[in-house]
């Protein structure tokens, strides 16, 4: 009953879409107020029916219906509650689910949020957003339908698999996607301010929000996930630029490069016709990643080929979606007069620069993602592109940026004095000198790209700090009123800096952690003791135990440093039966400055167990890097109410006459 | 056949490691020579576990992995150069297995369109900051605008 009732609000949600997807531009067309306002209410109607489809497949789940067959084959009800929750978006199809979900989401936040949007604005971009949704509500509906029944219901579960049953990952799609779909938004108000025909400072503005909401869900989900590979599969690596990983972080490219430029639409209405572009562009790359992840086209395109009914629609979908916006775009642009001039050293030039990069960064980790199937589509040459392409063409392309970061907020908009800013930057240069310096005298001597990155990182972390302290004037009425003028700063600007201040703590942490990790892999009899890391490490037994979900296997490490404290790790082997898998679950002994990661291997015919153990200086400063930067997007959506700026007389970005 | 379970997003890289204990490099494959074998490291790092998905011999847990490791430390050992001992493996295996893949007419567009998008940009800016004007003239006032202006100021 409830799985028909699921099925039958997503046919709904699928109806609503479509008219959500019309009435409203029939309406903007004729001028007509009910029809302008159908968009609100339909967008409202669209989310509860999503909603409750989303519910139901939910309480599918949590009840354990196994005559869902999409319970069958992603539960069991051995499992504990929260990966019986998370299950829920463990498969194909309850993850498409969860994509739709958030696309009606968002609809219903602008439909609720937006009252002070011009009214045939809220209408075309709700319509826009119907449309997306009936698009990927056909998907679901057509192709990958969550609640399919199966007769007769086998007694249980096949289970989750293993790996994703874990609390790092089960609330990692969810913040993945919150993200990425987000984009639409931008996306649909890029096409409404296309079918408009004129742009301001407010269209801005809103763009700003939606994208800094959609940018901090993707920055917190991928920092999820590469903690979550990080701890769970057991040698110590965070980041292997599986296409993967590149799905999300290509969107994530465009939406840092889009948060920059329409910042300048917004302060200086320049930049309009590029930000335009870069929001359909960003949507598009969210649409590749879902491409890329759903159709199997990752393993080959053989995969591809087997069963191509997914792959193919949403194939088509990014082409229809992508291509009829730039059409639209082409089109309709040349009416938007392009924004106001600028002199090329002001903060716009550097935000330009800005722009550049991260668009060059994206369309290098575009080409490394699909290059093999392109190679293998032309010419049937199988080809690999790993993690030694992406290194050593996308990190020159990020280093500048990364350089440029602390210059930008310096300068003054239109026409900035590169001398005057390069001046206040003397601490963070002198800082970029001593640190690889240091590293070089304290640490074991280590690769070129180490001392680069030390450099980079000291000169970002200091960087922002005397940009904040000059901009509080501590040297002009001291320590109290200086204080009295940060708390004075715009969130904004608070949250730029922070944001740009976790940017250079990630850096230092990717830097010291690839170079100045330590790794030990030795077969250990339980009593036996080994030196690693300047501490002492002991294992002391092995235990074996069994729990409903698994059996589990534990090792007992001691750790004694050299002033005699004792830590103790204890790193688990786990075997899900239902599943018939093994998984790792390390032990990670940090204290923030540096971890100590253990792993327990497999046992030997002589009672001894193969004991894997890392020494990673400062990697958890790449996702205190990352959440700082995402608490830095989150300060700066909570920005206070500014005075409306006064509208110039003659706005340079309205229609042609 | 659509009732496959599809593991999601990263589940999806993980389905064929999955079924394995996630281990590497064990250590009865080790050479006695560090050098040696760190050398073996780094290579092992830029070979492609070939039934695996996106990973490379150096990290995966399949048997295939093993024996690629155990391959790739005979050859090492046997006195190759890096150069040779992944001639080798390619020379087997065929240009999949290289992770690192080399520059050659099918890799050109992928090596050099990165730093030739680069150059492209910087020559951009350059070319703005060379060209850019002394100083950006404010366009003048009309005598029309002199006069409203004017008016406004005064609060008319």
């Amino acid at each position: 009953m409830i799985a028909e009732f699921g099925h039958f609000s997503l046919i709904l949600a699928l109806v609503v879409s479509a008219l959500q997807g019309v009435v409203p531009l029939i309406g903007t067309a004729r001028r007509d107020a009910a029809a302008i306002d159908f968009a609100r209410h339909a967008a409202l109607v669209q989310f509860a029916a999503l909603a409750a489809a989303f519910g139901s497949f939910m309480y599918l789940h949590v009840t354990s219906d196994f005559s869902v067959l999409n319970v069958v084959q992603n539960s069991h009800t051995a499992k504990p509650m929260l990966y019986k929750i998370s299950g829920v978006w463990g498969s194909h199809e309850g993850s498409m689910l969860l994509w739709v979900f958030m696309l009606g989401l968002y609809g219903a936040l602008v439909a609720a949020l937006g009252r002070e949007l011009p009214a045939s604005l809220r209408a075309r971009v709700l319509a826009v957003q119907g449309l997306l949704g009936f698009g990927l509500l056909l998907f679901v509906v057509l192709t990958s339908n969550p609640f399919l029944r199966i007769f007769p219901p086998p007694a249980d579960g096949n289970d989750l698999n293993p790996l994703l049953q874990d609390p790092g990952l089960a609330f990692h799609p969810p913040f993945l996607y919150f993200g990425y779909v987000g984009f639409s938004i931008t996306y649909s108000f890029a096409i409404a301010v296309l079918l408009e025909g004129r742009i301001d400072a407010a269209w801005a503005r809103w763009v700003r929000r939606w994208a800094l909401l959609a940018w901090c869900g993707l920055t917190i989900g991928i920092a999820m996930g590469s903690w979550w590979a990080y701890y769970v599969l057991g040698w110590g690596g965070w980041w292997v630029w599986d296409p993967v990983e590149n799905a999300s972080f290509m969107p994530w490219l465009l939406g840092t490069a889009l948060l920059h430029s329409v910042a300048v639409l917004e302060k200086r209405e320049g930049m309009t016709r590029w930000t335009i572009l870069l929001a359909i562009l960003t949507f598009g790359m969210s649409l590749v990643g879902t491409f890329l992840v759903r159709s199997g086209v990752l393993t080959s395109v053989h995969a591809f080929a087997l069963d191509p009914a997914r792959g193919e629609f949403v194939l088509l979908l990014l082409v229809l979606i992508i291509g009829a916006a730039l059409a639209l775009y082409a089109w309709r642009v040349p009416r938007l007069l392009p924004g106001t001039g600028f002199d090329p050293v002001s903060r716009e030039g550097a935000l330009v620069v800005n722009n550049l990069l991260f668009s060059i960064g994206m369309a290098t980790v575009f080409l490394g993602t699909f290059y093999p199937l392109f190679a293998e589509i032309a010419t049937g040459a199988r080809l690999s592109v790993g993690p030694q392409f992406f290194n050593a063409t996308f990190l020159p392309i990020m280093a500048p940026a990364v350089a440029m970061m602390v210059l930008a907020p310096m300068m003054s908009w239109r026409r900035g004095d590169l001398g005057a800013t390069l001046r206040r930057l003397i601490p963070a240069a002198v800082a970029a000198v001593i640190v690889p310096l240091a590293a070089l005298a304290v640490a074991p001597l280590a690769p070129i790209f180490a001392y680069g990155g030390l450099a980079l990182a000291a000169w970002a972390v200091v960087g922002v700090l005397t940009d904040v302290a000059w901009r509080c004037r501590f040297r002009d009425g001291g320590m109290i009123a200086g204080l009295r003028r940060l708390r004075q700063l715009p969130r904004r600007l608070i949250g730029g800096s922070l944001a740009h201040f976790g940017v250079g703590i990630l850096v230092a942490g990717i830097a010291v952690s690839t170079a100045w990790r330590e790794e030990s892999l030795e077969v250990m009899v339980p009593g036996q003791s080994l030196a690693f890391a300047g501490r002492t490490v002991t294992l002391m037994e092995v235990t074996e135990g069994q729990t409903d979900n698994f059996q589990w296997q534990r090792a007992r490490l001691q750790l004694t440093g050299p002033d005699g404290t004792i830590r103790s790790m204890a790193p688990e082997r786990r075997f899900y039966p239902v599943a018939g898998s093994q998984t790792t679950n390390t032990a990670i002994s940090t204290n923030g400055f540096a971890d100590f990661y253990a792993a327990l291997g497999d046992p030997d015919t002589k009672g001894g167990w193969v004991v894997r153990l890392y020494f990673n200086p400062l990697v958890p400063w790449i996702w205190f890097g990352a959440i700082l930067a995402a608490l830095g997007g989150m300060i700066a959506l909570v920005e206070r109410r500014v005075a409306r700026r006064t509208v110039p007389a003659t706005d340079p970005a309205t229609v042609k006459p | 056949m659509s009732s496959t379970a599809r593991p999601w997003i990263l589940g999806l890289m993980l389905a064929l490691m999955s079924a394995l204990p996630a281990h590497a490099v064990e250590p009865q494959e080790r050479l006695a020579d560090p050098a040696l074998e760190a050398r073996a490291r780094t290579l092992g790092a830029e070979l492609r576990c070939m039934v695996c998905l996106n990973t490379s011999i150096d990290e995966s847990t399949a048997s295939l992995a093993h024996d690629l490791r155990v391959i790739l430390r005979e050859r090492l050992s046997a006195g190759d150069t890096d150069a040779q001992a992944l001639a080798y493996m390619t020379a087997r295996y065929g240009e999949f297995i290289l992770l690192k893949p080399r520059v050659e007419p099918l890799t050109y567009l992928l090596w050099f369109t990165p730093p030739g998008l680069l150059i492209l940009a910087a020559g951009m800016v350059g070319w703005r900051l060379r060209h850019r004007r002394i100083r950006p003239q404010a366009m003048p006032l009309s005598a029309d605008e002199r006069l409203r202006a004017q008016q406004l100021l005064e609060g008319q």
